[in-house]
């Protein structure tokens, strides 16, 4: 019964928080009230019994990456959100790029629902054999992170330090000419 | 109630008052030492060596005038020191500060002395004491006022970078110990090598050991990485327009994160509540102790070096202690491997 009520309390203020995001007229607002989402998600995890993802999200996505946001959003200090005339004219507001971008959406919203319906109703079928216990165990974690999935994660290590590569030579665009 | 139960209550209420006044103790500590450093008397009418001088100062604090910038963001700005100090007293939660005790037979089952005893206890005291820059950054940002935003700025980049080397020093004792939790830590450093050096991290991860030491001084802002509030250049930094009680709050929550990274660091690489002639029972003694002289250190460090500039900072982290850091857990893992794999 608690544990119920605590379900939907968390995603029901992620819900909220989520939707607050995006209804905030001030940048600074939208970070920590995203930072709140992903505490509340964090408090899903551990009620899976998924203590290590929980804190991974609260290290990675709180504590790190927001942070950089917030220091975005902190250096360019713009209290409010208002496209500027510039903006207006921009070719990436021309309407056909808008339909396609609702396009895309929908798609987007299809593949969820599909996914959603899709999605076997009792849990802890990892690789049909593991337990919810070898679920959480960071040990299991780590092996089928390293083996199974071996490619995928040094996939995204390279894409990330392409990404660092990129961000400092556009940093350095300036001093170079 | 259940006698377990209360005594576990109990124990963390203990916990909750000890780092409470930790804070005032070391306000206190940092001046006696300070001055006995710059040979000077130090605090000495209040109470008996002036003991007291810190109830004198909440006293005063609390009497203050709540002051707050017109042009502040009023939610922010009250928000701020609220997070600090949450960050700041919710960090210390998994940390273990004594075996378990029937507390001499009065209870039937013995009890964990920690607030909570979880799995992924080292993950969970790096990732709330990575929330604490919240507090700085909202400060900063919220009162309007050019001093705080740089004290603010310098902050977060200070405590980002830092961040990396704190927790790559801390991946080298997790790959030995092969758990991540903090009991389970502890437990691993119990007895001697040959019968007389103790089984401590420090003796497996001295690189380790000295890594998370300077990180944790640049985590918590103090001398002599102290940037987010160089008074000379700053006023006081990212709480320059904060007075009174939340001026405080941000104080008090600076020395906890001092004694969290203390307690932390003595878990991880002191041993724990291991040590010679005490017996397990009174093992919190050690803790004490071992915390004590991490504190005191921390203070003599203050008061002996001069504050870097801030481009040293930076270089130091990224292009030093970043790399000794990678390197030394590649060796970790490699010694790990060739002995256990």
């Amino acid at each position: 019964m608690g544990e119920t009520l605590l379900f939907y309390v968390f995603s029901g203020l992620a819900i909220l928080t989520s939707a607050m995001v995006i209804g905030q007229r001030n940048p600074m607002y939208s970070v920590l009230l995203l930072v709140a989402s992903f505490a509340m998600i964090s408090g899903l995890y551990v009620q899976l019994d998924a203590p290590f993802i929980a804190v991974t999200q609260i290290v990675v996505y709180a504590g790190a990456l927001m942070v950089l946001f917030l220091f975005v959003v902190m250096l360019l200090n713009d209290p409010r959100e208002d496209a500027a005339d510039w903006e207006k004219t921009h070719p990436l507001r021309g309407s056909g790029l808008a339909r396609f971008g609702a396009l895309l959406s929908l798609v987007l919203v299809v593949q969820l629902a599909y996914a959603l319906l899709r999605t076997p109703t009792v849990s802890g079928d990892v690789k049909g054999t593991a337990t919810a216990e070898a679920v959480s165990s960071v040990r299991t974690i780590g092996q089928v992170m390293f083996t199974d999935y071996m490619f995928a994660f040094e996939a995204t290590s390279l894409l990330i330090l392409v990404a660092l590569v990129g961000g400092v030579y556009l940093a350095q665009r300036e001093e170079r000419e | 109630m259940n006698p377990v139960v209360i005594a576990q209550l109990g124990v963390i209420g203990i916990a909750f008052f000890m780092l409470l006044n930790s804070a005032a103790i070391m306000v206190w500590v940092e001046r006696k030492v300070c001055a006995l450093i710059q040979q000077r008397n130090g605090p000495n009418r209040v109470g008996p060596v002036g003991l007291l001088q810190p109830l004198a100062d909440i006293i005063k604090l609390i009497m203050k005038e709540e002051l707050r910038p017109k042009a502040a963001d009023a939610i922010l700005f009250t928000l701020a020191p609220i997070v600090s100090a949450t960050a700041a007293f919710a960090a210390f939660s998994t940390v273990p500060f004594g075996a378990e005790t029937t507390l001499f037979g009065l209870l039937e089952r013995p009890i964990r002395l920690g607030v909570a005893d979880l799995n992924v206890g080292v993950l969970v005291v790096f990732g709330i004491a990575s929330m604490g820059v919240y507090g700085i950054v909202l400060a900063g940002w919220s009162s309007n006022s050019k001093y705080s935003l740089l004290g603010a700025l310098r902050s977060s980049a200070q405590m980002i970078s830092y961040e990396l080397s704190y927790g790559t020093a801390l991946a080298g004792v997790i790959a030995i110990a092969a758990t991540l939790s903090m009991r389970g830590i502890v437990d691993y450093q119990a007895g001697y090598w040959f019968g007389f050096i103790p089984k401590w991290f420090i003796f497996l991860q001295p690189v380790g050991f000295v890594i998370f030491m300077i990180a944790g001084i640049a985590e918590t802002n103090r001398a002599p990485f102290d940037f987010p509030e160089a008074e000379q250049e700053l006023v006081a930094g990212y709480f320059t327009e904060y007075s009174s009680m939340r001026f405080a709050i941000f104080y008090m929550a600076e020395y906890i994160n001092m004694a969290t990274v203390s307690a932390v660091a003595t878990t991880l690489f002191l041993g724990g509540w291991h040590g010679p002639f005490i017996p397990q029972e009174y093992g919190w003694i050690w803790f004490l102790l071992k915390v004590s002289f991490l504190l005191f250190s921390y203070v003599w460090i203050r008061w002996t070096l001069p504050r870097y500039r801030y481009d040293q900072l930076m270089q130091f982290g990224w292009k030093w202690l970043l790399p000794a850091s990678v390197l030394n857990l590649l060796v970790t893992a490699a010694g790990v491997l060739y002995f256990h794999g």
